[in-house]
């Protein structure tokens, strides 16, 4: 097979687009201020000079606006994003994000509101919060919520450490010193045991069974231990599988005296159709910007609300935003409520990622009882689609009907060298975000799919004509494949050497010539 | 669809689920909102929020700043906020090249070596400093000098109860405001780091050098804490004083207040200590062309790859924020950034000299200051705001009794660029008239 002579034109303005420090020229500026109406002091009788910088900023860029415009605009065209299309990448839930949601974010007396302004000039914000606190109890069926935590690995961390506390408190310190092994499945995130070292816990690892579920009898031995505190479990499970037997596991671990905390990240198979806290879950952490569709932003802000049953609820993080009095309408009060003594602590200044609240509480009303549920039945019937069309095509290491996602291997096609991260490589041709690769872990030359409801019948049908059309090029003309993509402005760069000699910040010629 | 799954109803789908776990009721959420009535809905929920708007004074690690149109222009970008994390760098050099210009800004600002994609806010970026100095020293016990947001504090508490980190506290100097320098006798061989922050809690600058050369006798690291990231541009920045960790919180730069986030963290160390960041970090690479480009890199540090042994549990950061950060130091750019820095600082110091000059109030501290400063006042100070709030339509500071139950009659006061001299004056002719 011979290499397509596929030659890239990078011609186009935008492909050029220098780093900001390469654009930047002494005296220009993008900024204007309301000249200084208060009488000037000499600057070195407010701050002895000692105190004050004296390298002028240099190296600080100097642009015009319509500079700053240009280069980021520019740059944004390199970004795949969702409004773009399919992003399928599995238990990332990358679903449509609302501009009513941006819109209600951006609403004055919610963006202009200062954090440490006094209770009763913030009612309508505490509101907010109490609301969305309400609403996640009811979805998830855990009554206690906190949304401190800014990110899905904040509120891991935040759920271990309320088992944490709470089995100080009921086996007093002495004893529970014995407790410090958490159980977390082989095919966890990997945010679980870092989560967990975090919360001062040695990590026990728990094999999954060839159908790609918790090893039942691998639990019990564990347990049988007497050490346990915990299990860190994902449901439905990053194999896309729901974990039919999690009565009994809950059952197991309760027997051994622990705890059972549940990754929320796969929420979205579940909301409106079944709850936790009827599983027999004693806490779990939401992810605002998965489920709840609260942008992810190139990387976050996040929302990772905690939530936990009555019995766990005195070790939330403080404050906790708590209703004092009902009233009619907008009448009903709420306070901040630091009077928990149990409590783990703050884990977040202020409240936390206000701003995603206030999307996610819009998302919720915008969707209603039903909207909800009809989100999972599509998010989940998508991926059974996809599961049941590329079946012909690709590996599915598990026989088991998956939930919002599913994996595939490279099984088939590594035969002829195409691997799982050239296929996703080659995917960008086609107009696709790839997959998410390589995880779970336990399965080599993983490809875990996840469509979300965001995407229709057409475009399902358009992805599996891609998967397709690489299984066959990965046989006919692997080439084509294996040095994927082709219709990006750059090539697959050189990971390795970077990592080798990191160039982590742009640095002037001269200063970097001479380092 | 379903038929061509073989399946005959929705329900079906969820067979996979005992069904005794099945919700066999609707949710108790409400019903469906049209747009009209949302909007509406929240309009009337932020109409409960008296204090967003009136004139403000309120600091106290979150700030009120000038934050030019085009930063919320383009954040709004499709590309950029509906994006995820950028591990498919052929598809993701956008949000990858602003990490990178990110990267570069923090460290110039701090006079750092290097600087991470972004920690949560600056309360969560100074635990993991703490954590991080306990790893490179192999030291234990850390030493929280001065006034240190008190928020910040208990964040720090919080995650290293588990760390077996003896993090210990030493008060201020009642006199001047700042951090003692007398640290010689908890100053030892077990220390890790010495925590500063600078301008502190009280608007206070700290002398960062001279706890710089004393952690460094003693083997320990420095750690600095900045909440008012606007105060970089015009004070001695924590690299040149010698700091070896610097975090800062971000909002000040382009970030509305929100109600206390989403903000972004700043993390910053000297190059040697790279291996030993937490969160993600973004590098130059190049492709079998020679073209640049950027990616994820040292990513053996991370979660994701190191599990238990990972640098810190972080993932999602808040690479949003940093775009807006970086859009805004972009606009302002260089001159901007000073000139921000020095209204800042001769508001205030007009405002201070102002108040002072007012029968029964007194600035009890006496350490040079940015905008941020500590007044007392002839009675407790939470009413005093109250009135201020309510018969004047002025936030005019937080009142110090939230944190410091001996001192009710001190309120801190801060004063920005958009604090006209209008404003000004209205506060001092209210805090007159009682």
């Amino acid at each position: 097979m011979s290499s397509p002579n596929i030659t890239k034109v990078t011609s186009h303005i935008s492909h050029n687009e220098s780093l900001i420090f390469e654009r930047s020229q002494p005296g220009r500026i993008g900024y204007r201020l309301p000249p200084l109406d208060v009488e000037a002091q000499p600057l070195a009788e407010i701050i002895p000079p000692e105190f004050q910088r004296d390298d002028d900023l240099e190296g600080v860029p100097e642009v015009s606006e319509v500079d700053v415009i240009r280069h980021f605009t520019r740059m944004s065209t390199w970004n795949y994003s969702i409004d773009l299309g399919m992003y399928p990448l599995g238990s990332c839930t990358m679903k449509y994000n609302s501009r009513l949601n941006e819109k209600v974010a951006r609403i004055a007396g919610f963006a202009n509101l200062h954090p440490l302004a006094n209770e009763e000039d913030a009612q309508g914000a505490l509101q907010v919060i109490y609301e969305l606190q309400q609403h996640l109890a009811e979805i998830t069926g855990l009554p206690g919520v906190s949304l401190q935590p800014a990110a899905g690995a904040h509120g891991e961390m935040t759920g271990v450490m309320i088992i944490r506390a709470f089995i100080d408190a009921r086996d007093g310190e002495g004893a529970s010193a014995n407790r410090r092994t958490m159980l977390i499945p082989d095919s966890a995130h990997g945010t679980n045991p870092a989560s967990a070292h975090l919360s001062g816990f040695s990590v026990k690892t728990i094999r999954s069974t060839a159908e790609g579920f918790t090893d039942l009898d691998h639990l019990r031995e564990l347990c049988g231990k007497g050490n346990v505190a915990g299990l860190m479990l994902t449901n439905p499970n990053t194999l896309g599988l729901f974990e039919k037997n999690i009565k009994e596991i809950c059952r197991i671990v309760h027997d051994a005296g622990g705890l059972v905390y549940m990754d929320g990240a796969n929420m979205n198979a579940l909301v409106g159709v079944a709850r936790p806290g009827d599983m027999g879950v004693d806490v779990i952490h939401l992810n605002l910007h998965k489920t709840f569709s609260t942008p992810h932003g190139g990387g976050g802000p996040g929302c990772g609300p905690c939530c936990c049953t009555k019995e766990l609820e005195p070790f939330l993080p403080v404050p906790r935003v708590v209703k004092v009095e009902s009233g009619t309408g907008d009448g009903s009060l709420f306070k901040l409520d630091s009077n928990h003594p149990q409590s783990i602590g703050r884990v977040k200044a202020f409240y936390g990622n206000y701003g995603m609240m206030l999307r996610a509480l819009a998302y919720i009303q915008t969707h209603g009882h039903d909207g909800l549920r009809e989100a999972t039945e599509a998010a989940v019937l998508n991926a059974r689609y996809i599961a049941h069309a590329l079946v012909s095509d690709y590996d599915k290491p598990f026989a088991a009907p998956p939930m919002h996602e599913v994996v595939f291997t490279d099984k088939r096609q590594s035969r002829k060298g195409a691997h799982t991260l050239d296929i996703a490589k080659r995917l960008i041709d086609y107009g696709f975000h790839p997959m998410t690769i390589y995880f779970p872990l336990i399965v080599s030359g993983a490809m875990l799919i996840e469509p979300t409801e965001s995407v229709g019948h057409q475009e399902l049908d358009q992805f599996i004509e891609a998967m397709r059309s690489i299984a066959r090029e990965a046989i006919e003309n692997p080439e084509l494949v294996l040095n994927a993509p082709h219709s990006t402005r750059i090539g697959r760069l050189d990971e390795a050497a970077a990592a080798r000699k990191p160039v982590l910040r742009w640095k002037p010629k001269a200063k970097a010539d001479a380092a | 669809m379903l038929k061509q799954i073989g399946l005959n109803s929705v329900a079906e789908l969820f067979h996979s689920i005992p069904e005794e776990l099945r919700l066999q009721r609707q949710l108790e959420t409400p019903a469906a909102l049209s747009e009209i009535e949302l909007i509406a809905g929240f309009e009337r929920m932020a109409a409960r929020n008296s204090a967003a708007y009136r004139s403000s004074f309120l600091g106290a690690g979150v700030y009120s700043h000038y934050i030019p149109t085009i930063v919320d222009h383009l954040i709004s970008r499709s590309e950029f906020f509906t994006a995820y994390t950028p591990y498919q760098p052929e598809i993701s050099q956008g949000t990858l090249q602003v990490i990178f210009e990110f990267q570069t800004l923090v460290c110039q600002l701090t006079g750092m070596e290097v600087a991470n994609a972004s920690m949560y806010d600056g309360s969560t970026a100074l635990a993991e400093a703490v954590l991080m100095a306990e790893r490179v020293t192999n030291r234990s016990k850390v030493i929280a000098c001065g006034a240190i947001h008190p928020e910040y504090l208990e964040v720090v508490r919080t995650y290293v109860q588990h760390a077996g980190i003896d993090f210990e506290q030493l008060d201020f100097d009642s006199t001047t405001g700042q951090a003692s320098t007398s640290l010689a006798a908890i100053l030892d061989d077990k220390t890790a780091a010495i925590v500063v922050q600078s301008p502190n809690f009280f608007g206070c600058v700290e002398d960062v050098s001279a706890l710089a050369e004393k952690a460094h006798a003693a083997g320990a690291l420095l750690i600095v804490a900045v909440t008012e990231a606007a105060s970089l541009a015009l004070l001695k920045s924590p690299g040149a004083c010698g700091a070896d960790i610097v975090i800062a919180e971000g909002q000040s730069f382009g970030v509305p207040l929100s109600f206390g986030g989403p903000y972004v963290g700043l993390f910053a160390t000297r190059e040697k200590f790279a291996r030993q960041i937490p969160g993600r970090l973004v590098g130059q690479a190049y492709d079998k062309q020679g073209r640049r480009g950027f990616v994820l890199t040292l990513a053996t540090r991370e979660q994701h790859i190191k599990r238990e042994k990972a640098t810190s549990n972080i993932c999602t950061n808040e690479g949003l924020i940093a775009l807006a950060a970086t859009v805004y130091l972009e606009t302002m750019g260089r001159r901007g950034l000073q000139e921000v820095a020095e209204q800042c600082a001769q508001k205030a110091a007009y405002a201070a000299r102002r108040i002072a000059g007012i029968e029964g109030f007194s600035l009890p501290f006496s350490a040079p200051r940015f905008n941020e400063f500590v007044v007392r006042g002839p009675g407790p100070a939470r009413k005093l705001l109250d009135r201020l709030a309510k018969g004047n339509e002025i936030n005019g500071g937080l009142a110090l009794s939230r944190y410091f139950s001996d001192r009710p009659n001190d309120f801190l006061v801060c004063v920005t660029e958009l604090n006209s001299r209008t404003e000004i004056d209205a506060l001092i002719e209210a805090l007159t008239v009682g």
